[in-house]
């Protein structure tokens, strides 16, 4: 038995250390931190967890094959992919989260709920349950040599956008004036107010970004899955979620690095596991985030449960 | 020469599910000059400056700043109009470093300008804080932070600062600075409302003191007062 089992562990660890379960692994991270950091900014300033936000990427999903079927060149699909999920977020910001703004934290996750399954029936009446396709960018699925190794091409591409979204992203927190408005609302809302910051501006402009974020993640992810359906990302925000507490919620870099770890883990497990094992991922991935929450229930990225920054 | 009102506040009633914490409280504050609230804890200093600024909803009566009503306007709002606000407890973001603090502070500047220029004014009031700009704002001394938190106010360039409890757990010789820095600011020809339990030091700065108990004002003291420390004792009795 324990032969057995140290044989499956070593050929789990000879497949999780090839370079394109690695490159692929490392791709997804970079896709869930884009994800997690969109997370993160609404709730560092709206001290709201918003679980619409994979419907949001489904719209952008939807955008996108709206596209792709009437042959768009690729440069229209995304355009129109942008501005769709960032309506979106501008509706979902006026009419729901600040007029609930410093309510309790369970009438806006169930707010949030609500908008996701409000969505979620929309798409099913108007797109079915089968979904359309989005095809433009398929071809990033290819596999391109880096020295001697072969990776997908859009492995390479997700990792190359997310650092330059999130580099962006941080400048624009540290070097602007709206940047540190944001940064000063996400520790102190009532303070930043009493000081003069225009909260409606930060909420809009943090929503903005998300959706910026969402609109960029689901590019990113219709290249890997290019069949859109009304449940599209749903897993993956369930799961970015639990990377984003596992990580840290309460500061932006804890919870970048916690969707990064957890999509980082989920490419490993779902690239080395056994195909007769690969329905378990879930269940291994979960049991991971159950146990670090045991042993780091601050979350695994924070200093001494008090991080530098928040946001 | 007349002496333009800054802040006026008229038949104030705020309450706390229905019990007046506030009631009919009517004073104004001119430019360059200072005004004392001091009462005994739960006299409704606070409560006033809160309804002020628009951090609570008052029930009756009127704040204005130069004559226009601030009455329902948000916290930013009050902020952008001019009015100021240095928070019991400083309320600094203390993971921010000293110069942002500042710059966060600019955000309800009316006027445009340079950030540099900003900073320079707020520097040459605070020598200390210019030292330690690139210090996040949690690892300064209490004094330290309160002048930051009054350099935050005054870099907004308000026509009202008002100050909650400025003195609270400072040492001695801070309580001289912070003191001698207000009237500093007077002299400059800002308005300030000066909320503070140092009675003796507030009435002997103040150019008038009302003195605030169960919500209602109840009394007011000029600078000749402070030396009477009857009337001190009887004022805070009343």
């Amino acid at each position: 038995m324990s032969v057995l089992v140290a044989s499956g562990l070593g050929d789990f660890v000879r497949d999780a250390v090839e370079p394109q379960v690695q490159a692929d692994a490392i791709g997804l991270g970079a896709v869930f931190a884009l994800m997690a950091v969109g997370i993160g900014l609404v709730f560092g300033v709206l001290r709201l967890i918003n679980f619409a936000y994979g419907q949001l990427v489904m719209a952008g999903g939807f955008a996108l094959a709206f596209a792709s079927e009437r042959g768009w060149p690729v440069v229209a699909g995304i355009a129109l992919c942008v501005g769709v999920v960032v309506g979106l977020s501008l509706a979902m910001e006026r009419i729901v989260f600040r007029p609930l703004r410093g309510q309790s934290p369970a009438s806006m996750l169930v707010a949030t709920f609500a908008i996701a399954f409000l969505l979620q029936s929309i798409a099913l009446i108007w797109f079915g349950p089968l979904g359309k396709n989005a095809t433009s960018l398929v071809e990033l699925n290819q596999p391109m040599s880096i020295g001697s190794v072969e990776v997908r091409k859009i492995a390479v591409v997700s990792l190359v956008t997310a650092a330059v979204a999130l580099g962006l992203l941080l400048l624009l927190l540290n070097r602007t004036a709206i940047g540190l408005h944001m940064r000063a609302a996400a520790l102190d809302f009532p303070t930043a107010r009493l000081v003069g910051v225009r909260a409606n501006a930060v909420s809009a402009v943090a929503v903005v970004l998300a959706g910026v974020l969402a609109a960029i993640v689901a590019v990113l992810l219709t290249v890997q899955f290019p069949t859109v359906t009304p449940t599209f990302a749903l897993n993956e925000t369930i799961i970015v979620l639990a990377g984003v507490v596992v990580g840290g919620m309460n500061r932006l870099l804890p919870a970048t690095l916690g969707g990064f770890a957890i999509g980082y883990v989920s490419g490993v497990l779902g690239g080395a596991l056994p195909t007769n094992q690969s329905q378990y991922l879930s269940s291994f991935l979960f049991l991971l985030v159950i146990v670090v929450l045991l042993l780091r229930p601050e979350g695994l990225f924070t200093r001494g449960g008090h991080a530098v920054e928040r946001v | 020469m007349s002496v333009e009102t800054a802040l006026t506040v008229e038949g104030l009633l705020v309450s706390y599910g229905g019990v007046p914490a506030v009631r009919d409280v009517s004073f104004d504050v001119a430019a360059g000059e200072i005004v004392g609230l001091i009462g005994p804890n739960g006299a409704g200093k606070s409560t006033t400056l809160h309804a002020i600024v628009g951090l609570v909803r008052a029930q009756r009566g009127e704040v204005a700043l130069g004559g226009r009503s601030l009455r329902g306007r948000s916290p930013e709002a009050v902020a952008r109009a001019g009015v100021a606000l240095v928070p019991e407890g400083r309320r600094l973001f203390a993971e921010l470093t000293v110069e942002e603090n500042l710059r966060l502070g600019l955000a309800a500047r009316r006027e445009n300008g340079s950030v540099r220029e900003a900073l320079a004014e707020v520097f040459a009031l605070f020598p200390v804080l210019e030292d330690f700009r690139r210090r996040s704002a949690g690892a300064l001394s209490g004094g330290q932070q309160q002048q930051l938190a009054i350099a935050r106010a005054l870099a907004a360039k308000p026509k009202v600062l008002l100050l909650d409890e400025p003195s609270l757990g400072l040492a001695p010789t801070i309580v001289d600075l912070v003191f001698s820095t207000l009237a500093e600011i007077r002299d400059r020809g800002l308005a300030v409302l000066l909320v503070e339990q140092r009675a003796q030091r507030t009435v002997a700065l103040a150019d008038r003191t009302h003195v605030l108990a169960n919500g209602e004002l109840r009394l007011q003291l000029t600078p000749q007062d402070a030396g009477d420390t009857d009337k001190m004792i009887a004022a805070y009795l009343a």
